[in-house]
């Protein structure tokens, strides 16, 4: 086992864990801190060297209201729950909160038309707040917006958070409380005759209940565990563009469009880190693992983006990526417990498990009978603040001094996520810990101090080291 | 307590060299760096030519960088390593960061020599996954030769201005054999002798060539490229070096109240190297996309005389002024702002044309001033005498490039 990998802290005294959970996305480490506190012996089992390496690596970071969820689902209702959820213990665990609202804003006459429909969704999820507003008003509140505001309504609760310190800050607290997390362990098949006994590449794990929160392979999951899969995923890509933080003032909303059938459309809205975020694209693919970027569709980003807030054209890109939404062949969610194979599956959380996670472990804890025995005193872990709208580390004496300078991250910062209860395991992990090498200069000036610093640090290094040369007959035409 | 006659926001060629020159002029200097060592890019470039003009020697980029530090601390500055200033507000006033936490300093005068850096990736939308291996000219130097570090064997090099010949120096000095350079151009950018390096190293430049996307999961395996023709091929490859397409490092003027050229991409400056605030002076190649350290140093020379000069209060006032708009050929022009009059024409404008060109160079001014004919291509010294500049003109004036069809 590489060196830095998590020491098991409690293992199951006779090696049978309460529950486990399959996959370290947003959804199995919300799941995971929920069947914590309520006093299961939990272990995370993770295919990944990582966690947060699936879905959940990249998304807008919006934490919904679910003012426009299909009503009377579990989806709004999870949405409902989690996003409450949320609110009620972010302070203990240093997680951030913008309350910036969101304005949907039409840009046609047929769009502007769907806006009552849409309010009274929003009334019917419990959203009341929501406020109807005319092209003049919305442009008031947001004077940047370009030409061709037809109509729009504001949704007060819609909320921006960090993507990444949410779910750790779950996972961390269900470690700090006993839980296990196992990376590099992939859940291979099972058997369950009373209890499951998982084979995993990290050897077998004796478990009573089996939560699969497997993601965007949660379908494969279900078929290695059960025989079948009774639902489907189909992966949908979407891409984004990030701009410089000088581009966070040109909107104080989130900038949502009037949603199609498929998808919530083109948002544009600042991050927890200060920077404005323009996607995602919904694409439908394959592949299950590689999000890749194209660059003509990076450039009808931007052009989008530039009819949103004309002025983005003087303002540079820093950053490009892309997610995959673990979708499937039907609209909602996939959420189904199988009580006489002590299963669940939490499925098909494709574009609103950031803001439905803690909801979501709610919901599955009642699916299980067992009565809770919540611990006692529970240890609440604090995250490192990120966000602009805090005090950052580099305000602070003995920060070691800045390494990464566009995004101002301290070398203690860095000393901090590679150790922990959680620590980085993956330069990508790294990242999403501390933002390093995520600004406008995407490791210009930090990459070879970061090579320097974490050398030897990361189970899977920064740079890999380079084995044989490509031949050139690997090329093709 | 009051803060030093000048605070140097960057250690580089630039902001050293003007380091000295205030000192020489007896002013108090403070110079703020936020590496660990001064010296700026230099410090990485570990090859000749620098230091020529300077030091009357060819030196290594370190050794350059050192030497220079040396003379600044020896001329009596204060170098503050490890200091990042995060802010510039009028007064002026700094927002510093370092190990002890937030803090400030108010100098009467303030010189920004930040720099420039390359355009990265993500700005350049290429598409693809994103691997290790993918870099710019500046972090492959800083892994070679601060880190000792090799990250790739057979790297595709993008791009034929200079620094993509630095790139392929530092690959050679790691024993990395680039496979191929990828010009999107139909020209190599770089003068000759550079352009003759590749051919020397039998390293193939591909022109008309776009690099679209970048494959590979956790190292580059391929990069895709597509020719003039729109045909795309997938070359097998471990590391892609983006180099150039150079842009001043201003977050400091985006984030500030000082004017920013949208031309340039950095501080609009007056030919006193005034800011729109006339207590903050910029130099170096923050004013510019891209010049040598030679260059940086003696235009840091200069402005730190500048410097000295308004805090005798012996400069022309910043207003009324001609504004200067590049415009039809013309990238961008620096200074943008002519104040003062006849007595305050030395020196030159210094300008960049956007594509292949000749043709002479037009100010709109009234009565317009045509300037000397030339051929030129971008990347390449373009400058214009202040002395031909009408000396009573005020306002707004284009400068653009008439074209001459004869001159091609
Ligand atoms: C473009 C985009 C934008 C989005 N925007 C938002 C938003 O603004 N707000 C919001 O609330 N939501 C948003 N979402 C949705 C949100 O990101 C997802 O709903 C969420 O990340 C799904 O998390 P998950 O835990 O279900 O899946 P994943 O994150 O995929 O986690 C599953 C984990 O299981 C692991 N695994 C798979 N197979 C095995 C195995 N056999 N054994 C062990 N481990 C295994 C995987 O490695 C992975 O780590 C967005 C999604 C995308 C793609
Ligand atoms: C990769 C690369 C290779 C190059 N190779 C060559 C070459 O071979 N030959 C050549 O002549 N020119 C080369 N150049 C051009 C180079 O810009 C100049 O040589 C020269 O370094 C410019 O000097 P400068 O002082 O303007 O900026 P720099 O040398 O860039 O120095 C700027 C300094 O400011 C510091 N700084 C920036 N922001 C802050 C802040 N907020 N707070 C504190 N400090 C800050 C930086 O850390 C840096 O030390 C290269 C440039 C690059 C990017």
């Amino acid at each position: 086992m590489p060196e830095n990998a998590l020491p098991s802290r409690r293992d199951a005294p006779d090696g049978r864990y309460d529950v486990a959970v399959i996959g370290a996305g947003v959804v199995g480490c919300a799941i995971a801190r929920r069947f914590t506190l309520d006093g299961a012996r939990v272990v995370v089992l993770e295919k990944a060297a990582e966690v947060l390496d699936g879905a959940s690596k990249a998304n807008s970071a919006i934490l919904h209201t679910g003012f426009d969820a299909p009503v009377g689902t579990l989806e709004a209702a999870a949405i409902r729950a989690g996003h409450a959820e949320y609110l009620e213990i972010r302070e203990r665990l240093g997680l951030p909160l913008i309350a910036c609202g969101a304005l949907v804003v039409a840009w046609t006459e047929a769009e502007a038309a769907r806006l009552p429909a849409l309010v009274a969704t929003a009334h019917a999820n419990e959203v009341a707040d929501v406020v109807p507003l005319s092209a003049a008003e919305a442009r008031a509140l947001e004077p940047e917006l370009g030409p061709g505001v037809a109509g729009a309504f504001r949704v007060p609760g819609e909320a921006l958070i960090d993507p990444w310190s949410a779910p750790h800050a779950y996972l961390a607290q269900a470690l700090l409380n006993g839980a296990d997390l196992r990376l590099d362990a992939e859940v291979r098949g099972g058997r369950h005759d009373g209890d499951w006994r998982l084979d995993t590449t990290q050897g077998p794990v004796r478990a009573g209940l089996v939560v699969n929160a497997a993601g965007l392979f949660g379908d494969h999951v279900e078929e290695r565990l059960l025989g079948a899969s009774r639902f489907a995923i189909r992966p949908r890509k979407g891409q984004f563009l990030v701009y410089d933080k000088t581009a966070a003032a040109l909107a104080s909303h989130i900038l949502l469009p009037v949603p199609t059938e498929i998808t919530k459309g083109i948002v544009v809205c600042r991050t927890a880190w200060g920077n404005l975020l323009v996607g995602p694209t919904a694409e439908e693919q394959e592949d299950r693992t590689t999000a890749a970027l194209d660059g003509a569709t990076l450039a009808g980003l931007r052009a989008r983006a530039e009819a949103i807030l004309p002025a983005l054209k003087d303002h540079e890109i820093t950053a490009i990526y892309a997610g995959l939404r673990p979708a499937t062949e039907e609209k909602g969610y996939r959420v189904r417990a199988v009580p006489e194979r002590s299963y669940i599956a939490v499925g098909g959380i494709r574009s609103t498990g950031l803001s439905a996670a803690l909801g979501l472990a709610q919901h599955v804890r009642r699916l299980w009978d067992r009565p809770a025995a919540p611990i006692a005193a529970p240890l609440w872990p604090t995250l490192p603040n990120l966000a602009e709208t805090a005090t950052r580390d580099w305000q602070r004496p003995g920060n070691g001094g800045i390494v990464c300078h566009c995004e101002r991250v301290t070398r203690r910062e860095i000393e901090a996520a590679l150790a922990g209860p959680l620590p980085a395991r993956t330069f990508a992990g790294l990242k999403r810990r501390t933002r390093v090498t995520m600004g406008r200069c995407q490791g210009f000036y930090c990459g070879a101090a970061l090579a320097g610093l974490t050398a030897g640090r990361l189970a899977v290094p920064m740079l890999a080291e380079p084995g044989d040369a490509p031949d050139r007959e690997a090329d093709d035409a | 307590m009051s803060g030093p006659d000048l605070a140097i926001v960057g250690a580089g060629p630039a902001g050293l060299s003007a380091a000295i020159a205030a000192r020489r002029h007896g002013l108090d200097v403070v110079v703020i760096e936020r590496e660990g060592e001064a010296g700026g890019i230099p410090r990485h470039c570990a090859h000749p030519p620098f230091g020529l003009r300077e030091f009357g020697r060819v030196m290594t980029g370190p050794a350059y960088a050192r030497r220079l530090a040396a003379a600044a601390r020896e001329a009596g500055a204060e170098i503050r390593t490890g200091t990042t200033v995060v802010a510039i507000e009028p007064g002026p006033r700094l927002v510093l960061a370092s190990d002890a936490g937030a803090g400030e300093l108010a100098p009467r005068r303030v010189l920004l020599a930040t720099g420039v850096r390359e355009t990265t990736r993500a700005a350049r939308l290429i598409g693809g996954s994103k691997p290790a291996g993918v870099m710019n000219t500046g972090t492959l130097q800083g892994l070679v030769h601060l880190e000792g570090r090799r990250p790739f064997l057979r790297p595709l090099i993008v791009g034929t201005e200079l620094v993509a010949f630095s790139a392929i120096l530092t690959c050679r000095h790691a024993g990395i054999v680039p496979r191929a350079m990828v010009e999107a151009g139909e020209a190599v950018t770089a003068r000759w002798p550079a352009a003759l390096l590749p051919r020397l190293l039998g390293i193939p430049i591909w022109r008309g060539t776009a690099l679209v996307a970048i494959e590979g999961e956790r190292q580059v395996n391929a990069a895709v490229l597509q020719g003039a023709d729109g045909r795309r091929r997938r070359v097998a490859t471990d590391g892609i070096v983006l180099t150039g397409g150079f842009r001043p490092e201003a977050t400091l003027v985006r984030t500030s109240h000082l004017a920013l050229d949208k031309a340039t991409g950095g501080p609009e400056i007056d030919q006193f190297g005034r800011t729109s605030d006339p207590a903050i002076f910029a130099a170096g190649n923050v004013l510019r996309p891209v010049e040598t350290a030679g260059w940086c140093f003696r235009e840091g020379r200069r402005m730190a005389g500048f410097v000295a000069a308004s805090l005798a209060d012996a400069l022309p006032d910043p207003e009324p002024s001609l504004r200067l708009v590049a415009a039809d050929g013309y990238a961008w022009v620096l200074p943008q702002r002519i104040v003062g009059g006849e007595g305050s024409r030395e020196g030159a404008l210094q300008l960049r044309v956007t594509r292949p060109l000749a043709g002479r160079p037009v100010v709109a001014t009234e009565p317009a001033v045509r300037g000397a004919p030339f051929a030129s291509r971008p990347e390449r010294r373009l400058s214009f005498p202040l002395a031909a500049l009408p000396a009573a003109a005020t306002g707004t004036a284009t400068i653009a490039v008439e074209p001459d069809e004869a001159l091609r």
